[in-house]
């Protein structure tokens, strides 16, 4: 059943005859141009150096244990805070969420042989690697320290060959970032199997639309900004430089223009990825699909004017103040649809308790804490007492860990046997949620009691009527640090010799699960025609037969 | 999201490209996007340029005045070179490489006497880059958009190569020289706001 390939006449022609069906291992180290291919590679490579953002976290919260600092040089911890936020942000969950799941999911969801521009996808995925490298190497120069946002004057004065190539190595993510969203947004608007009106597009597919566009618009201002400071820092012009006529302020604008917007680059897909596990694994349509397109487009385009949240402190005059605390009140409007639809889905499902599940569930309650606190700091009177304290750090830390990272992991238990034709192992994967639930609570939560006591964010050397809460912390992240243990263990087990997966192990109706696991190269041998909804769980029988994969 | 297999959605089928590896090409409106993308680069750089022009009392600056008549003749020559284009691509429409490359030559020319005209231009000003922070945006912008000048030309010499293979180009299949086009007719639009902010707005001080 699902939304399977009826049989067509069989005049059609067969394809790949010729065609070698499956990638080799070595065809994932190459220039590949095959859309699943590319997919692999982002998620890979951006596991590593979530890998090495960890590590770089691990290590500055061992300094923190205790208020002195004891362990490393504090101008080495503020390359690591960086470098930590750079690699999290622009090496970890953008590329796996957008470059991952979306250049695996997108053509495979829409029935579409490939990506628009398969070649220029793959480009998109090899301007990574070097700016990941530019990134890592600018350790042998101090590492920039100016933190992830890299302020003038701060960023003017440290480290200038560390913090040029930082620049550097941010352009080019932003490069691939803006081709990689070229390549979405004309694959969804001119690719879709015919028998896909715009309704009948799974959520994950509009989620990757609202991305793109807002990929498009914000990540070219981002670029001009660090322009600028490049030319600062190595060629003598003073556009950041108030002793020579310039202004730090036009910095932070042109830096939050991008950056606001790409903290919705980082969960939108991720809000994708919900609306595409929680129906599948509670047997129930989604509640409200147009809510959630709707409400992606609205966030996409209310998200482009909310960035001056982040200035409150920067002398921001008071207009302005109301006018973006009013705006960024209002994007957690649709934010807050979402929500209810996904509870409204869960509500009376025949839930099952799979590890993608869990993880969906985790990140959904925790999602709450983190936009509370985000409304909280949104505000701007509680801003200007709570901006660079530890209540912001616990704060993003629940968006961008309690909800993109729970989202990647659930994203990744739930298509792994689509990648990689197997099954993970359930057992591990629950070790694996609980490990994960109780390091962030017991890392993040008591991050909200340091910021409203008035700890400042950036330190390596705090107070010592801090010690307690922090050391709290520290085990919260060794926590998080073991909990990474039996996923890797899973992954590289389930991926040689877990069970082996169907085409449809989870009962999905989604384009992507009409052909085999791992899909064919070139995805189908004839495209599949839409039958149905993609989330008629319950409707017409679709719950109690198994789709029919017809072949594989 | 409720439909069963019904016979309309059946017939849907009999439209399915028989050879779909042969897909449509969808370059151009690949392109339309990327240049949306590329605006805003330019509109991050006016928004620099009208926020420092509001904070200085005098802006351009003293001892940082543009000129005025040098740069109008390159406005000129560019506004100009968008319609040369345009022939061109009325010329291959009607299967006419021959005026293709006659009309695709001259722009070329007129972009390179414009490139010839601002690099005259930096040399005679008597300021540069680091002057002030006029002088970093006068020199960053139209630096920046000169640049873009420059891959347009590259984009037009691209389609001349290519166009010397006979049938390379015909009446139906053109699309990269479309393309070369759009992307011109874009690096003039963006030269236009550029003129005003920067020499016109000059005058108004």
């Amino acid at each position: 059943m699902a939304q399977a390939q009826l049989p067509v006449s069989g005049e059609l022609p067969q394809v790949s005859g010729h065609h070698p069906t499956a990638w080799k291992w070595y065809d994932y180290f190459t220039f590949n141009v095959d859309h699943k291919v590319i997919g692999i590679q982002y998620l890979v490579f951006s596991f590593v150096f979530y890998l090495l953002g960890g590590l770089m976290a691990v290590v500055m919260r061992t300094e923190l244990y205790t208020p002195d600092a004891d362990v490393i040089d504090p101008n080495l911890y503020n390359a690591l805070l960086t470098n930590h936020g750079t690699i999290m942000i622009f090496g970890w969950i953008v590329p796996a969420a957008i470059g991952g799941f979306g250049n695996f999911l997108v053509p495979l969801m829409i029935g579409a042989r490939d990506m628009a521009f398969p070649r220029l996808n793959a480009l998109a995925f090899w301007m990574l690697p070097p700016a990941g490298l530019l990134l890592l190497g600018s350790f042998i120069f101090g590492g920039a320290q100016a933190g992830w946002t890299s302020y003038p004057p701060l960023s003017l004065i440290t480290a200038n060959t560390a913090q040029s190539m930082w620049c550097l190595s941010i352009i080019l993510a932003g490069t691939s970032s803006i081709l990689g969203s070229v390549n979405f947004v004309v694959t969804m608007v001119k690719m879709r199997v015919p028998s896909m009106p715009w309704d009948k597009m799974p959520l994950f597919c509009w989620a990757m639309m609202a991305t793109s566009i807002l990929a498009l618009l914000s990540t070219p201002v981002l670029a001009i900004g660090l322009i600028l400071l490049l030319f600062d820092i190595n060629f003598g012009t003073s556009f950041f430089k108030p002793d020579a006529g310039g202004n730090v302020i036009i910095y932070q604008h042109l830096f939050w223009f991008y950056s606001h917007p790409a903290v919705y680059l980082m969960i939108l897909p991720i809000f994708g990825i919900m609306s595409e596990v929680i129906p599948v694994h509670a047997r129930k349509p989604i509640f409200g699909y147009k809510a959630i397109v709707g409400s992606s487009m609205v966030i996409c385009m209310v998200g482009l004017f909310v960035w001056v949240h982040h200035m409150f402190t920067s002398g921001t005059p008071p207009w302005m103040r109301m006018f973006f605390t009013v705006s960024t009140l209002i994007v957690a409007v649709p934010t807050g649809v979402k929500i209810f639809s996904w509870t409204a889905t869960l509500w009376g499902g025949k839930i099952r308790y799979t590890s993608a599940m869990l993880f969906a569930i985790g990140l959904l309650i925790m999602f709450v804490v983190g936009g509370l606190s985000g409304v909280t700091l949104g505000t701007a009177p509680v801003d200007i007492h709570m901006h660079d304290t530890y209540y912001v750090v616990a704060h993003f830390h629940y968006v961008l860990f309690g909800g993109s990272v729970f989202g990647l992991y659930a994203g990744i238990y739930h298509w792994f046997p689509k990648m990689t034709g197997r099954m993970l192992n359930e057992p591990l994967g629950k070790v694996h949620f609980l490990l994960t639930l109780i390091g962030a609570n017991l890392t993040f939560l008591p991050m909200h009691v340091l910021g409203t006591q008035g700890m400042p964010r950036r330190v390596a050397m705090y107070d010592p009527q801090f010690t307690q809460i922090n050391q709290i912390c520290t085990i919260g992240a060794f926590v998080l640090a073991f909990s990474v243990i039996p996923f890797l263990v899973n992954v590289i087990w389930s991926w040689g010799w877990g069970e082996k997966a169907s085409g449809n192990p989870w009962r999905a109706l989604t384009l992507e699960w009409t052909t085999a696991s791992p899909p064919i190269i070139e995805n189908w041998h004839r495209l599949p025609v839409l039958t149905h909804g993609p989330y008629d769980y319950g409707m017409n029988g679709h719950d109690t037969s198994p789709a029919i994969a017809t072949h594989s | 999201m409720t439909t069963a297999p019904t016979p309309p959605e059946l017939a849907i089928q009999e439209e399915l490209p028989v050879d779909d590896h042969e897909h449509h090409d969808f370059r151009m409106f690949g392109l339309l996007t990327f240049l949306v993308s590329e605006s805003l680069m330019f509109g991050a750089l006016f928004a620099v340029f009208l926020i420092f022009r509001g904070e200085f009392p005098q802006w351009p600056p003293e001892e940082t005045e543009v000129e005025l008549l040098l740069p109008a003749i390159n406005t000129v020559i560019l506004v100009s070179s968008s319609f040369v284009i345009h022939y061109g691509d009325v010329a291959i429409k009607k299967g006419n490489v021959a005026g293709l490359r006659k009309w695709y030559w001259v722009t070329a020319l007129m972009g390179a006497i414009f490139l010839a005209g601002q690099a005259y231009e930096y040399a005679t000003l008597g300021y540069g880059l680091t002057t002030n922070v006029f002088a970093n945006c006068f020199y960053i912008m139209t630096g920046f958009h000169g640049l873009h000048v420059f891959v347009g030309i590259l984009l037009i010499l691209g389609v001349l190569w290519r166009s010397r293979v006979p049938g390379h180009y015909t009446a139906e299949k053109h699309v990269g020289v479309e393309m070369a086009e759009i992307y011109w007719h874009f690096v003039d639009i963006i030269w236009i706001v550029l003129f005003v902010l920067i020499y016109v707005l000059a005058l108004v001080n």
